[in-house]
């Protein structure tokens, strides 16, 4: 998902008897299903869960832009060109949305990308690898956007009202950008010649692997989930949510007439799912921790963008200050 | 020449040039500086690249000789690009890129508005849905001209130096030539002569808010992208562009 590892610096979870009457009155409210609201009381370690997860979603979108941004002035056609450019444009709206409900719960903006530069936040692990060719603008839109999708369409039930407001609308322009992603590919394999073929081959080998990871580390291996499980943050398991999406985009793989680089992928009757192979986990871990093949790169660039920009946000504040007094005045 | 040569090339340049400078914001992408900025820009640029498509559409109809909107954009060279030159420069800081986009909006809205009175019913509805995206346009670039030339001392100097970059390249917005005088007169297209002042009023009015020396009126010096002569910049440009078309010239995507 676009938020991975959300620490919740919980260790143990408290029955409803250890906690104190307002921790009751809280747990009670996200058991019955209320949603909680930026005035609300809330645990201390729920504010800043949310902040963190929140936060990362919102980097995500903003450094998602960049895997894109390198072939918006290479699409090959006007179509093309339009399609990859609004949802660069929508992508910067749900960064918006999101750091819009992030700041509800009393966070600044500025100060948690600063986190993301100084490389103490996180964001999506997927935006580290390289977009090497056309095609992967169609496995991005299908790939990594259907994998946010499965996320985010559970988050739009999450606890806190804002982010599952965010949710809602970002899902809807979601589902558009992935079933345009799809046709890319589709297009490209039904009507392209050998070399657009390989490209979508080669494509989907590439960010295969690197999408099942957006759901985050296995559950036994996720020892945040259970707090943000119990707060209704989250509201299904990693391994659910990445079984539900293979499960849903095997048959699309098929449509599409490609090959999934996983050896022991296998229709399960028993199980009614699809068993499939490990997930290089020291892989993940890596790019999470910075190593990643763009990591640099891409904080590299928004760090920049912030820095070159310096000069104008400062000419902003200060004509919109002259302008005030001038009509005080 | 005939009408139809004439309004040809009068929409490859409406077309090529909304195109170019669309092309040139997509440059920007997770560059801005500042979140907001890169909605817009991103926004901007979209609007442009559409109507980039409807007038290469009307251009390729009209040619018909095979060639679509793509073929056009995509497989022609530079010599044969008729953008102004104003959009194929490069986009420099926020400051060259912001007046550069005013230069071109205070243009561009003052065309559509006359073209959407235009005898040819395709380019009178083309151009209306364009004025009202132009209207915007507009509207930003001079806000963020004025920000920037009465900002901070720093954003000031940086517009400063930004007019001397591009100021000699508007006089292309303010001249026309024989080919647009004869489609004046068929009343497909606005004055060119009504087009200049309004430009020069509106760039005026913007300059004085900005606190910004208004330069002398410029004079043509050997490029014309009328005829094909660009300046360097527009070669690379169309390489990044056009690779993906170029390279796989039989592929659909």
């Amino acid at each position: 998902m676009y938020a991975q590892l959300v620490e919740t610096g919980v260790k143990s979870i408290k029955s409803l008897s250890e906690m104190s009457e307002q921790e009751r009155a809280f747990q009670e409210k996200i058991d019955s299903e209320i949603k909680i609201e930026a005035k609300n009381w809330m645990p201390d370690a729920y504010r800043q869960t949310l902040i963190r997860q929140i936060s990362q979603h919102a980097h995500s979108e903003i450094v998602g832009m960049l895997p894109e941004g390198n072939w918006v002035a290479r699409a090959p056609t006007l179509k093309r060109k339009l399609q990859l450019m609004a949802k660069i444009q929508d992508e910067a709206g749900h960064g918006l949305y999101l750091y819009s409900a992030m700041e509800t719960l009393g966070a600044d903006r500025d100060e948690e990308i600063a986190k993301l530069h100084s490389g103490r936040a996180k964001y999506s692990s997927i935006f580290n690898y390289p977009t090497l060719n056309w095609a992967d603008m169609g496995a991005v839109g299908w790939l990594v956007d259907g994998a946010a999708i499965v996320n985010q369409v559970v988050l739009q039930r999450t606890s806190y009202g804002p982010y599952s407001r965010a949710m809602v609308r970002i899902c809807k322009e979601e589902s558009f950008h992935q079933r345009q992603g799809y046709e890319v590919l589709l297009t490209m394999m039904r009507e392209g010649n050998q070399a657009q073929k390989d490209m979508v081959q080669d494509a989907i080998n590439r960010l295969w692997w690197p999408a099942l990871m957006m759901f985050g580390p296995s559950d036994e291996h996720s020892p945040n989930s259970a707090q943000s499980m119990a707060w209704k943050i989250k509201r299904q398991s990693n391994d659910e949510l990445r079984q539900r999406f293979i499960d849903q985009t095997i048959p699309q793989l098929e449509l599409l007439g490609c090959t999934c680089p996983d050896p022991d992928l296998v229709w399960n009757a028993e199980r009614g799912h699809y068993d499939f192979g490990e997930i290089q986990w020291d892989e993940f871990y890596e790019v999470l921790k910075g190593n990643g093949p763009c990591n640099q790169e891409r904080v590299a660039t928004r760090r920049k963008a912030i820095e070159d920009g310096a000069w104008v946000r400062q000419a902003a504040v200060a004509h919109a200050r002259k302008k005030t007094n001038k009509n005080a005045a | 020449m005939t009408t139809q040569t004439d309004l040809i090339q009068y929409l490859l340049r409406l077309g090529d040039s909304a195109l170019i400078q669309g092309q040139r914001l997509c440059q920007w992408c997770g560059r801005a500086p500042a979140l907001e900025e890169e909605l817009a820009l991103m926004n901007v640029g979209l609007d442009l690249v559409g109507q980039a498509r409807n007038w290469l559409d009307y251009a390729a109809e009209l040619l018909n000789d095979g060639r679509d909107a793509d073929h056009l954009a995509f497989r022609r060279d530079e010599r044969a690009y008729r953008n102004l030159l104003l959009v194929e420069q490069p986009n420099g800081d926020y400051a060259v890129t912001m007046l550069k986009q005013f230069f071109y909006d205070a243009w561009h809205l003052e065309v559509l508005q006359g073209l959407s009175q235009s005898s040819d019913e395709r380019i009178a509805g083309i151009a209306a849905k364009a004025v009202k995206e132009a209207t915007y346009h507009l509207r930003r670039s001079g806000e963020w001209v004025e920000r920037l030339g009465d900002g901070t001392e720093e954003s000031h100097q940086r517009m400063l130096d930004a007019i001397p970059l591009l100021w000699r390249f508007t006089i292309e917005l303010i001249s026309g030539d024989d080919s647009e005088t004869r489609l004046h007169a068929a009343g497909l297209v606005p004055d060119a002569a009504q087009i200049a002042s309004a430009w020069q009023a509106r760039v005026e009015q913007v300059f004085t808010r900005a606190t910004l020396p208004l330069p002398a009126a410029p004079s043509y010096f050997y490029l014309d992208a009328r005829r094909g002569l660009h300046s360097e910049h527009l070669g690379t440009l169309l390489a990044e562009m056009q690779f993906l078309p170029r390279a796989y010239p039989d592929a659909t995507w």
